[in-house]
Formats: C-alpha cells, sequence, structure tokens
C-alpha cells in the first residue's frame, strides 16, 4: 500500500514539476491536453479493463460534458463552477438510465449499441443549432477563474487540468485496489463467478459505467472551458476510437497505462506533423499489433520484453 | 401529404434498404460462422465502389470488366484480412476481435485515403439516367438494377446454403463450431469461406450503389453500421428476416428524412438499432432462446 | 434445511427434469448421482439460481427462494462451486478468496475511491478473512500466484476457499473430484469432512462413487430426468434400479 502510494506521489511530482522544464510554450498546450486525455481514457479504462465491458461511444459523454457545460455558462450565464458539476450529475444520471438495458448486452453486441449511442449524440450536438451552434460550433465560452485568478494562460491551464487528473488517478488507484475493484475484475474474469460470490454484476457495471461516464463528462467541461471554442467534430466516432486505442496500448486494467496511452496518442501527431492526416492509419495499425502481439499493452508488454531480453542475454553468457 | 411523395419516398427506401440487406446479410454470414461481427464489413463496401472507379479511371477499363476485377480485388482484401487479422489471433475473446476489427477497418480507410485522397467520386449509373415512372413517382434504372441484383444474390445464397456441400458445412459450423469440427467439416476454411463471400456480397452492395450516392474513402463506416443494424433486426439470419431489416430500414429513414428532418436520417436507424437490441434481440422475427451459461 | 419440490424444467421442449423433490438435512453431507444426461448439472443450476425452472419450488431455511439469482443467494448462505472451477483467472490466489468475502463487506464505490478510514480497516479484515481460508485448505503458500497459472487440483481448493469465505450454512460442489489424481480426492474428501465439521451442510454432484460412498451420508440417485430413489450408501448400493440404470439395462 504504502509503495502504491510512493509511486503516485513520485509520478505527482514528477507532473508538477514539468512546466519548469518546459517553461511555458506550446507544448505546454499539448500537455494540458494529454491532462485531459488520460482522464478520459482512465474513465474508459474502467469500464473496458476492469470490468470487460467495452464502450465504443464514449466521445458523446465527453461531448455532452462539454456541450452542457459551455451552453450553460455562455448562452444562460452561468458560472462554469457550477455548470461543470451540473453536467456531470445529468451526464452520469443519463449514463446510469441507458446502463441499464445497454450492459444487457455482452461483447459485439455492446459495442455496436454503445457505437449508436456515441452517433446519436454526435447528431444531436449536430441538429440543434440553436443551442449548440450546429457543425460551426460555440464559442467564447468562459475560462474557469478562482477570485482574480484566471486559468487562460498556457500555465494556468495545466495546473488546473493535471489537478483534475491527478486526483482522478489517485481516486481510480484506490478504487482498483479495493472491494469494488477486485468485485469489477471478477466480473471481468468470469461473470457468474462473481455472482455466485454475492457481486450484483448487473447493478456494478451500470454503476461503473456511469461513474465512468462522469470522469468524461467532467474532461469534457474542462476541455471547453480551457479551449473556449467546442464544435462537434471532436466529438465523434473517431475520438471514441482514439480513446479505445489510448485503453489499449497503455494497457487494459492499468491506470498508469491509461497515462501513457494518453500521452504517447497526444504527443505522437505533434512529432509527426507531415502524417496529419494519416494519424489515423497509424491508430489502426497499432491497434491490431497490440491486440495481437502485446495485448497487455505498454506497461505490461515492454518490462516483458526486456525480461525476455535479459533472459536471452543471460543465457547467452552462461 | 399526397399519395405519390409517399411513393417517392417508400420506392427510394426499398432501393437503399437492399443496399442495408445486402451489407447485413454479409455480418450474418460471417457472425453465424465465426461468432464475429466483423466492423471491418462497412470497408468492402467502400472498397467496391472505390475499386470499381480505380478500374475505370486509372486503367480504363470498361464497366462491364471493372466491376467483376473490383469485386475479385475486394474479395481478395477479405481473404488477406481473414489471414493477416482474425486467423494469426491467439485469445479471440470478443472484445479483442471488437477491436482488431476496427482496427483494420481503419487501417483500410487509411489506406484508400492514401492512395485515392479525400474527394467524393461518383460511378456511371449502368443503364443511363432516364427516369422510369412508377404511379406518380419516378425510379432511376439503377434502381432496378439494385433490387435485381440484390434479389439475385439473395437467392444465389439460399442456393448455396440448402443445396451445396460447402454451404451445409457452413451451416453446420453455425448451429455448433465443435460439432462440426468433430465430424470433419474443416472449420477454419469455413471461417475464411464467410470472410470471402461476405466480402464479395458487400463489393457488390458498394458497387450498385455507387451511381446514386457517390463514393469516398470514408462511406463504409455509415453504410457497414446500418447494414449492421438491419442484421440486427433481421436477427443475424443470412436470409429473408435480413432483407426485410434491410427494406425496413431503408424504408424508415427515406420517410424520416422526407416527413421530419433530414438532419436527423442518419439517427434513425441507430435509435431503431439501440431499440430491437433493447427490447427484442433476437431480432423482430426471431424467437426468444433461452440463455445459456 | 434446503427442500426441493416438484421441480421439473424444460428446454425448449425438452424436459431435463420431471418432478423432482428431496430434502437435505442440516449437517448432513448428501451425494446427488445419477448417469450422464440425469440432469444433474440442472438441478444444481436451478438451486443456485442460474436457470428458473419450469415448475417447482426450493425452499432454503423456511424460505422460499425459487428464482432468486444467485447474488441474493449468497447473502442467504447458499453457495456453490463449478464442474469446471470458475476461478477469476487475472487475479491472484488472495484475491480471488477476497471476492468471496464481498457479501461480508460494505464498502461501496465512494467509500473505497476516497479511501475512508471504515473501508481501510474493512480492507485488512477482509485480507485476514480472506488468508484464514486459504490456510483452511491448504494452498496459503500459494496466496501471491495469479490464479490462471494455478494447476488444476489447487485451482480447486482455491474454489473451495473462496466459497467459503461467504460463510455459507450450505456449499453445493458440482464434481468436486472431477480431473483431481485419487491423492488429492483423498485430500478432498477429508476437506469436506471438515467443512461439514464447521456446521456447513454439503451436497455434491459427483461421479466418483468411490467417494461418494465413503463421505455421504444420505444420496439422492437422479435417472433421466427424475428421481430414482434416495437413502443412505450401503441402501443405494444394494438397489437393482440404481445398478440397472448405471449399467444402462433397459428392463
Amino acid at each position: 500500500m504504502h509503495r502504491d502510494l510512493l509511486k503516485f506521489m513520485l509520478f505527482a511530482a514528477m507532473i508538477l514539476a514539468a512546466p519548469l522544464a518546459f517553461q511555458g510554450g506550446y507544448l505546454m498546450n499539448v500537455l494540458v491536453f494529454v491532462g485531459i486525455n488520460t482522464m478520459l481514457a482512465i474513465g474508459l479504462n474502467l469500464l473496458l479493463g476492469y470490468c470487460g465491458q467495452i464502450s465504443l461511444g464514449h466521445a458523446g459523454f465527453f461531448g455532452l460534458g462539454a456541450y452542457l457545460s459551455g451552453v450553460l455558462s455562455t448562452t444562460y450565464g452561468w458560472n462554469p463552477w457550477q455548470a461543470m458539476p451540473l453536467a456531470a450529475v445529468v451526464v452520469g444520471s443519463l449514463a446510469f438510465l441507458i446502463g441499464f438495458p445497454i450492459l444487457k448486452l455482452k461483447g459485439h453486441y455492446l459495442a455496436m449499441a454503445t457505437l449508436g449511442m456515441g452517433i446519436i449524440m454526435y447528431i444531436v450536438f449536430n441538429e440543434t443549432i440553436d443551442l449548440t451552434g450546429g457543425p460551426s460550433g460555440l464559442s467564447g465560452i468562459p475560462n474557469l477563474s478562482i477570485g482574480s485568478l484566471d486559468f487562460d494562460s498556457d500555465v494556468s491551464s495545466y495546473y488546473l487540468i493535471w489537478s483534475f487528473t491527478l486526483a482522478t488517478i489517485l481516486l481510480t488507484l484506490n478504487l482498483a485496489n479495493s472491494r469494488v475493484g477486485r468485485a469489477l475484475r471478477a466480473v471481468h474474469d468470469s461473470e457468474v463467478a462473481a455472482r455466485v460470490m454475492g457481486v450484483n454484476a448487473r447493478l456494478l457495471k451500470v454503476q461503473i459505467f456511469a461513474l465512468s461516464a462522469v470522469i468524461s463528462s467532467l474532461a469534457g467541461s474542462l476541455y471547453a472551458h480551457t479551449m473556449t471554442f467546442i464544435s462537434p467534430a471532436s466529438f465523434g466516432f473517431n475520438f471514441s476510437i482514439e480513446l479505445l486505442t489510448m485503453v489499449v496500448i497503455g494497457g487494459l486494467g492499468s491506470i498508469y497505462g491509461s497515462f501513457l496511452g494518453a500521452a504517447l496518442l497526444t504527443l505522437l501527431p505533434e512529432f509527426l506533423r507531415a502524417a496529419q492526416d494519416y494519424d489515423i492509419i497509424i491508430y489502426g495499425g497499432l491497434l491490431m499489433l497490440m491486440v495481437m502481439f502485446m495485448p497487455g499493452g505498454l506497461v505490461r508488454g515492454v518490462p516483458d520484453l526486456f525480461r525476455r531480453l535479459l533472459k536471452k542475454g543471460g543465457d547467452r553468457h552462461a | 401529404m399526397q399519395f405519390d411523395q409517399l411513393l417517392q419516398y417508400t420506392l427510394s427506401g426499398l432501393s437503399t434498404g437492399a443496399i442495408y440487406a445486402l451489407i447485413g446479410i454479409g455480418f450474418s454470414i460471417i457472425y453465424n460462422a465465426t461468432g464475429i461481427i466483423n466492423f471491418a464489413q462497412g470497408e468492402f463496401v467502400m472498397l467496391g465502389g472505390m475499386l470499381t472507379l480505380f478500374f475505370l479511371e486509372t486503367l480504363k477499363l470498361p464497366l462491364w470488366a471493372a466491376i467483376p476485377c473490383a469485386v475479385a480485388a475486394s474479395t481478395a482484401a477479405g481473404m488477406l484480412f481473414e489471414r493477416l487479422a482474425i486467423r494469426p489471433l491467439r485469445r479471440p475473446t470478443p472484445i479483442n476481435l471488437v477491436i482488431i476489427t476496427i482496427g483494420g477497418s481503419i487501417l483500410i480507410r487509411g489506406l484508400a485515403m492514401l492512395l485515392w485522397g479525400k474527394d467524393t467520386h461518383s460511378i456511371p449509373s449502368f443503364s443511363g439516367d432516364d427516369p422510369i415512372a412508377v404511379g406518380g413517382a419516378t425510379i432511376l434504372p439503377q434502381h432496378l438494377w439494385i433490387m435485381g441484383i440484390t434479389l439475385l444474390i439473395v437467392a444465389a445464397n439460399k442456393f448455396y446454403f440448402y443445396h451445396t456441400i460447402s454451404g451445409k458445412a457452413m451451416r453446420a459450423c453455425s448451429y455448433n463450431r465443435r460439432a462440426a469440427g468433430l465430424v470433419g467439416i474443416d472449420v477454419r476454411r469455413m471461417v475464411l469461406f464467410s470472410f470471402i463471400i461476405s466480402s464479395a456480397m458487400g463489393s457488390v452492395a458498394g458497387i450498385i450503389v455507387a451511381p446514386l450516392t457517390m463514393t469516398a474513402y470514408d462511406v463504409g463506416v455509415m453504410l457497414g453500421l446500418k447494414g449492421f443494424c438491419a442484421a440486427i433486426i433481421g436477427g443475424m439470419s443470412s436470409g429473408g428476416a435480413t432483407v426485410v431489416g434491410g427494406l425496413l430500414l431503408g424504408v424508415l429513414e427515406s420517410l424520416g428524412a422526407g416527413l421530419i428532418s433530414s438532419g436527423y436520417k442518419d439517427a434513425i436507424a441507430f435509435i431503431v438499432l439501440l431499440l430491437i437490441l433493447f427490447v427484442r434481440p433476437q431480432g423482430l422475427f426471431g424467437k426468444a432462446q433461452s440463455e445459456r451459461v | 434445511m434446503l427442500e426441493v419440490s416438484g421441480i421439473t424444467q424444460i428446454f425448449g421442449g425438452v424436459t431435463a427434469l420431471e418432478d423432482v423433490s428431496f430434502s437435505i438435512r442440516k449437517g448432513d453431507i448428501t451425494g446427488v448421482i445419477g448417469p450422464n444426461g440425469a440432469g444433474k448439472t440442472t438441478l444444481f443450476n436451478i438451486i443456485t439460481g442460474i436457470y428458473t425452472q419450469t415448475a417447482g419450488r426450493v425452499v432454503l431455511n423456511d424460505t422460499d427462494v425459487s428464482g432468486l439469482p444467485p447474488e441474493k443467494l449468497v447473502r442467504l448462505g447458499l453457495v456453490r462451486t463449478f464442474q469446471n472451477i470458475e476461478l477469476f483467472g487475472g487475479m491472484s490466489v488472495l484475491e480471488n478468496v477476497m471476492v468471496g468475502l464481498h457479501t461480508r463487506s460494505s464498502s461501496g464505490l465512494l467509500a473505497c475511491s476516497l479511501r475512508m478510514p471504515w473501508s481501510r480497516r474493512e480492507e485488512v479484515r477482509i485480507r485476514s478473512g480472506a488468508l484464514k481460508w486459504l490456510e483452511f485448505t491448504g494452498i496459503a503458500d500459494l496466496a501471491g500466484v495469479t490464479a490462471a497459472n494455478l494447476p488444476f487440483g489447487k485451482g480447486r481448493m482455491l474454489e473451495i476457499a473462496r466459497a467459503l469465505a461467504a460463510e455459507p450454512v450450505i456449499i453445493l460442489m458440482d464434481e468436486p473430484a472431477a480431473g483431481l489424481n485419487s491423492q488429492e480426492t483423498l485430500g478432498l474428501a477429508q476437506l469436506i469432512r471438515r467443512i461439514r465439521d464447521l456446521g456447513i451442510t454439503v451436497v455434491l454432484v459427483e461421479h466418483d462413487m468411490e467417494l461418494v460412498m465413503d463421505i455421504c451420508d444420505r444420496i439422492v440417485v437422479l435417472n433421466l430426468g427424475r428421481k430414482l430413489t434416495e437413502g443412505i450408501p450401503c441402501e443405494i448400493q444394494e438397489n437393482h434400479e440404481v445398478i440397472a440404470a448405471y449399467l444402462g439395462d433397459d428392463d
């Protein structure tokens, strides 16, 4: 237990110190997105990696959080700090309600149903033009602020976003190593055995679905208030797939893996500027290769690889 | 609302529905033989259209030659996909299969974009564009081609599944894969066959619809999903029920777009999909099955 | 203790069980035997809430539990093990048993995420409780091993430990000796007796006649979906109908 806490402290210290190394600038802006994507990936990972239930519609919850927060604060003049939790509650409740019928489905059917759910939300973002501004987007969303401190600069948004992300990491780490976390993994490994041991699998799945929607919604609100502009294009099917890729690449069922996946997939396109439009091909290839050759993701696969290489080297010396 | 207009919507809905049906049957065939929902199904539809264009414009083949070449090439792509992505899978859990077929579909789509760009293209109609009057409505010759070819393929399918050895073996796999293997059916071969048949059917669907709707590297996503919806309505049947499902969906969409709002047209398919999955996951016409552990 | 009356199960026109009734006494080890296809596993799945029967009732300690899902039954003290052991393969042996204490603990989503003091105390209690059951079944030395990597026999012990951790009043075991070697079967027989000595009622479906005759207080015989007879082991051994059923004699 103490070692886990120490690990987290080290991680947090590294994150908090990062701006000193980069001295602001463009990369800071990218790191803000790493934070948001980490939250999203963790949310999806709770559902997919821990509980074994897939969702291809999480971009929808992300978008719903962003739009609820954005519209309330921009059009109706709410304080963003009030809009954000309200959005989370609404999105969580919605997910809870959808969760009961949708999580009765398994495997491929669940994948298709969540995909359909995501696309319906995407269509709604596009078509409710009076509210959302439709395809041309919603602009002029206010930044979050505390007293006279406005979170509008790169560095201040970095600390804002990452304090939420670090909190998410800490809380989900706790959850993963607890009674509820074990029940989740039990449902993943053998639903029938979990039920025989008294786990209400159906309710648990719905709760986790709702929790992961709440995390996505919070990430969405943060995104809206940081970017000050949102449009439906950020919340479509492709982004759901991108999230899935982050989770799979980082490692199913690993919180730090989600950070790794999110960081990699957010930074990669920045370094592959030339490949702009083609990054989607890379995602596709990565997804397939990971499932085929490294189903545990980078967090497990890379140490494994090292171990195997070391062993081989050792054998040769012996 | 005038009757003529209603008729018009219904007629055009039926022809789009026929396309959904073809794609849906493709989903069902693979699902029945392997238990996999192939998320890359829509990409073969796209390949059909785009490859026809390639043979037509880049290689300057006439239409009658370009079409079979496109079907053959997409089918080869389907075979390759099965051999490279599905067969080597060591632990084929449903989640892994979902992820890998999604990965495959993105890859195919991306490659198509790389090769042919992001533009939308059109293919010439098979026999002109002179409208034909039907009652107070009109249809295009291409609509007739679509209906005719769909009927032909559905009939050929029926023949294959009920009157040929390999078709019967495929059905055996769909009832019980292990038992089929025990009586000497080469199940892996059947899996490959199912990918061949459904990629061929998907590409045909993509080709016959292209003259009406245009084609681009990304048309496979929506067409694939709607085909899946048709298959779900039909209870994953590889015959009549899915055809009815497709036609129903096509007409519903066309009426919805015409009478309610065209912006929400795509949402209709997904709302139907969710409703069916929630209320009657066995399909509109299927009987409830007892759940097994 | 456990009463089964008039259980009938029809699967798509095929009658798997027909009007099966018997009762199980508190503190007994009861064996349910019968040739293949007799409906033993189906009966187990009905009693443990995995199938819902077409007709009939299951009564546990004077409470009608017919049709209750497994997650409710365990709270009433009924647990089971599976023929093809169902472990949580990705979790450690200790964690598997910790899941067994699910109904004996209560921290929810929020308390767990925030690591509230009471949920931390509970966690300590769960861990020590789980260790106790690992020791009881003799696999405490494997606590850190990933369950999927266990040899079959140890996996069986783990499944029993996990079921016991729920502190049941009655445990149903579906062919616990299947896949065990004779040494392991001997250990199993001893373990089952020790479980009974804890005051837990044991019911087992089993093919291993030697084991059944050795440890069971009473035996219920099923054949072709019906109850053939019941009695103490030596009565069953002498019963001509039972012998005929096992030899496949049609007369």
